[in-house]
């Protein structure tokens, strides 16, 4: 017996010709975690709107067919109605908490339906122990950290006992820490509540081997449901881009493609491909020429007024040419050294030498564009130098994502050489192609460049070096092989694999080939 | 200026009793016009700011309750037409006509600005010392939906304030001439209304739309702190009504405050600080 049931489900956004769900039929038992797979655009956030009612009744637009959740109907029943059966965590931590404190926040939808004090007490301590927020209770929300704003949104969601949650990819703001820590989580829900679980996500890796099922979605159309083995011999021939790094692998060295990092060491020690004792992955000795930096902090310090130090004594420097993955919790300061390089702050103690102006692309493109057309934002070399001449008479907010950040990039390079390119969180809630794309973009830029980034696989792709920070200081600084390739939250999947023998899967690939063929 | 649980006897009492305290020195504020009954409550509230771990809001709140209260004292001075003693003369000024300020008028007008003042503070007291949460779970009985839209109102300031401030770094990144005003107003609109959809959003799916009205909850026991703050707000408002002495302005000023008016200011203070003694169970 299914929780939720799509028959037939059309669905077109106002003013909208294409539909951005066409022809869904799909059903959902108790307890599954079914990842939902696609690109941007696929329809990913529309199908889980639609299970939880947003679509049609918050969005408008054209809706035909029929969603069943229980026994509700989503043409008959809106959100608030299935809110009792359905809950939905959005990506954005900052807009989903509407109380002053964390009690508040997580006793609100439970007052909402009526229910009465002490199982609106009993429900918010439940649900708050089962998350490990209760320390959070009495914490004013305003308090919290992006990764501590997610737990408690999603405390929020699970507070009522609801039978089925929506995840709109919950762990796009979040450090690998707390996304793995999340989506542990989840599983566990799933398996000790019978909870059913739909999770739209980009970063496949993350989540795929603790999945039961994966549904892919094109157009707006399902392409591909099944269970997350075949999903990936299926993306491997018809969807590259949602292959994951580790089913790439192993399926560069023959063999088939399976999710998680503990059945794919499994099936490459089956054939013999993965012995202990092997050597690590050695960094390589890729000797740069020497220049002068570009940008240049000499113990530096950001002390908040009645508050704690971001910075303390960092010290880091960039040169031209230079591809810096600045990696590190939420928190650890990232954000804060780049406003630093740009001006944006100034340091309460140490010094900041720079060798000319520092462009910043802050973690929003959509801050950058104010004008009515994208010929305005930028000039027209610019626009070209991104490839986005052929955008020039469309409204910036109607571009793509990937879109918008390559506008935003030409707005903040335009005029004036910038020498040193920084850019906080470019990747966030970015496809597969789309951060390929971006990373090309970066590898073609002449100046130092950082970025910071959550996204290990990202880094690996752009860095010729990585920079790890931890409460305001930079506790490693290395090549991408040294410091990606080893540990479990900042190392790819691949070199969780391999152990740390390799980063990327065609390296990775290379180096086992290498190793069977006969001597 | 936001609410956040200190370890203060104030935060660790209930949200209704917390109201009627704060509302306590705002009612003893508004009953009594003697100088030397609001210095106490004057002195009460500062007090207060300090015994509770508020001093820095209330210090932050300290510049307007000022600006509010000469703003007030020198349009009383300019308006009033009464009192004997002149000390500015200021010939015939356009709107207000022939206007002599007088001394009486001027030290009524400061007595006013005091007391607005003292309103002004009380109700940062309130903002940043009582569980908004808690207040509004209070208030959902009676008007469910303006108690979450004033909620919900709140939560959006700072959000709205951290997106403001953002768009300012974005265009401050822009090399070249910034954009014009209309432009950023264009784009500061766009995104508030994105923000508010997010909102809105999030709110259908915790079922705001079918709130019912919440049921009855259990009694809650009175701590230590919830009883000594009512004893302390009936003595506040008690003293303020009890107090007598002689201030008038009109015509010529005339202050009388003998120790019973002095022992009645001094031991308003002390009712309002007495309850900050006890700091049992303060910790959340």
């Amino acid at each position: 017996m299914s929780i939720v049931s799509l028959e037939g489900v059309r669905y077109a956004y106002p003013g909208e010709g294409r539909p951005a769900l066409d022809d869904v039929s799909l059903e959902f038992e108790p307890g599954e975690l079914v990842v939902i797979a696609g690109g941007s655009g696929s329809g990913k956030s529309t199908l889980l709107r639609a299970v939880s009612g947003l679509v049609p009744h918050f969005h408008g637009g054209t809706f035909a067919g029929r969603v069943l959740v229980g026994d509700l109907d989503s043409r008959s029943s809106g959100p608030g109605e299935l809110a009792a059966s359905v809950g939905t965590l959005f990506q954005d931590p900052e807009t989903q908490v509407v109380m002053g404190t964390v009690r508040g926040e997580l006793a609100f939808p439970l007052e909402n339906r009526g229910w009465g004090a002490a199982e609106v007490a009993r429900s918010v301590e439940e649900a708050a122990l089962a998350l490990g927020i209760d320390g959070l209770l009495d914490r004013s929300t305003a308090s919290l950290s992006g990764g501590e704003l997610q737990r408690v949104a999603l405390g929020a969601t699970l507070a009522g006992r609801p039978s089925v949650v929506c995840l709109d990819e919950p762990t796009s703001q979040l450090d690998p820490v707390a996304g793995d820590e999340l989506i542990g989580l989840l599983r566990r829900l799933g398996e000790d509540f019978e909870l059913t679980v739909l999770l739209a996500e980009h970063r496949l890796e993350r989540c795929l081997g603790v999945a039961d099922r994966v549904v892919a979605l094109s157009g707006g159309a399902v392409v591909f449901d099944g269970d997350p083995d075949a999903f990936l011999g299926w993306a491997l021939r018809e969807a590259p881009a949602l292959a994951t790094p580790g089913a790439r692998l192993l399926a560069g060295v023959g063999l088939r493609p399976t999710p998680g990092v503990k059945r794919a060491r499994s099936a490459l020690r089956r054939v013999g491909l993965l012995n202990d004792g092997m050597d690590v992955l050695h960094p390589t000795d890729a000797k740069r020429p020497e220049r002068e930096p570009a940008l240049r902090f000499e113990r530096v310090w950001h002390e908040l007024k009645d508050g704690p130090a971001i910075l303390r004594s960092l010290s880091l420097t960039a040169k031209p040419g230079d591809r810096i993955a600045l990696m590190g919790r939420n928190g650890a300061g990232k954000s804060t050294l780049l406003r630093h390089a740009a001006g944006l702050l100034e340091s309460t103690r140490g010094k900041l030498t720079k060798t000319g102006r520092v462009a910043l692309l802050l973690q929003n493109p959509t801050d950058y564009l104010v004008h009515d057309t994208v010929a305005e934002e930028a000039p027209p070399e610019a626009l070209e130098r991104f490839n986005l001449g052929h955008l020039a008479e469309r409204h910036p907010r109607d571009l793509s994502g990937g879109e918008k950040q390559r506008l935003a990039l030409a707005i903040v390079l335009a005029g004036e050489d910038a020498t040193v390119v920084c850019l906080d969180e470019p990747t966030r809630g970015m496809d597969r192609h789309a951060k390929h794309e971006l990373a090309a973009l970066i590898a073609s830029l002449d100046q130092a460049v950082i970025v910071a980034t959550h996204d290990p696989e990202f880094a690996a792709e752009f860095a010729t070096r990585v920079v790890l920070l931890s409460a305001g200081r930079v506790i490693a600084d290395g090549t991408p092989e040294e410091i990606l390739a080893g540990g479990t939250y900042f190392a790819t999947e691949v070199a969780r694999i391999l152990d740390g023998r390799a980063l990327t899967a065609e390296a990775g690939a290379a180096l086992l080939t290498r190793e069977a063929a006969p001597a | 200026m936001t609410y956040r649980r200190r370890d203060s006897p104030l935060h660790a009492t209930r949200a209704a009793v917390g109201l009627a305290w704060c509302l306590a020195l705002a009612i003893g504020a508004l009953v009594q016009s003697n100088p030397v009954m609001l210095g106490g409550e004057a002195v009460a509230v500062g007090a207060t700011g300090l015994a509770a771990g508020v001093w820095t809001e209330l210090r932050r709140a300290l510049p307007l309750a000022a600006a509010l209260a000469l703003t007030v004292a020198a349009v009383n001075a300019l308006v009033t037409r009464n009192g004997l003693t002149v000390i500015w003369r200021l010939g015939d000024l356009p709107f207000v006509g022939q206007t002599d300020v007088t001394l009486e008028a001027t030290v009524y007008g400061l007595v006013l600005g005091l007391r607005a003042a003292i309103l002004v503070l009380s109700a940062v007291l309130l903002s940043v010392a009582v569980d908004p949460d808690e207040l509004l779970a209070l208030m959902r009985r009676w008007s469910f939906r303006s108690a979450l839209t004033a909620s919900v109102a709140t939560r959006m300031v700072p959000v709205l304030l951290r997106d403001s401030r953002r768009l300012a770094d974005a265009q401050r990144c822009r090399p070249g001439r910034p954009p014009g005003r209309v432009q950023l107003l264009r784009a500061t609109t766009a995104g508030v209304f994105d923000r508010a959809l997010d909102v809105a959003a999030v709110l259908e799916v915790r079922g705001y739309a079918s709130a019912r009205r919440p049921r009855r909850g259990m009694s809650r026991p009175w701590s230590r702190h919830d009883l000594a703050f009512s004893a302390s707000a009936v003595a506040v408002i008690a003293l303020a009504v009890v107090a007598r002495g002689t201030f008038s302005a009109y015509p010529a000023l005339e202050i009388r405050a003998g120790a019973g008016l002095y022992a009645c200011a001094g031991g308003l203070a002390a009712a309002a600080l007495a309850p900050f003694l006890d700091r049992r169970g303060v910790a959340p």
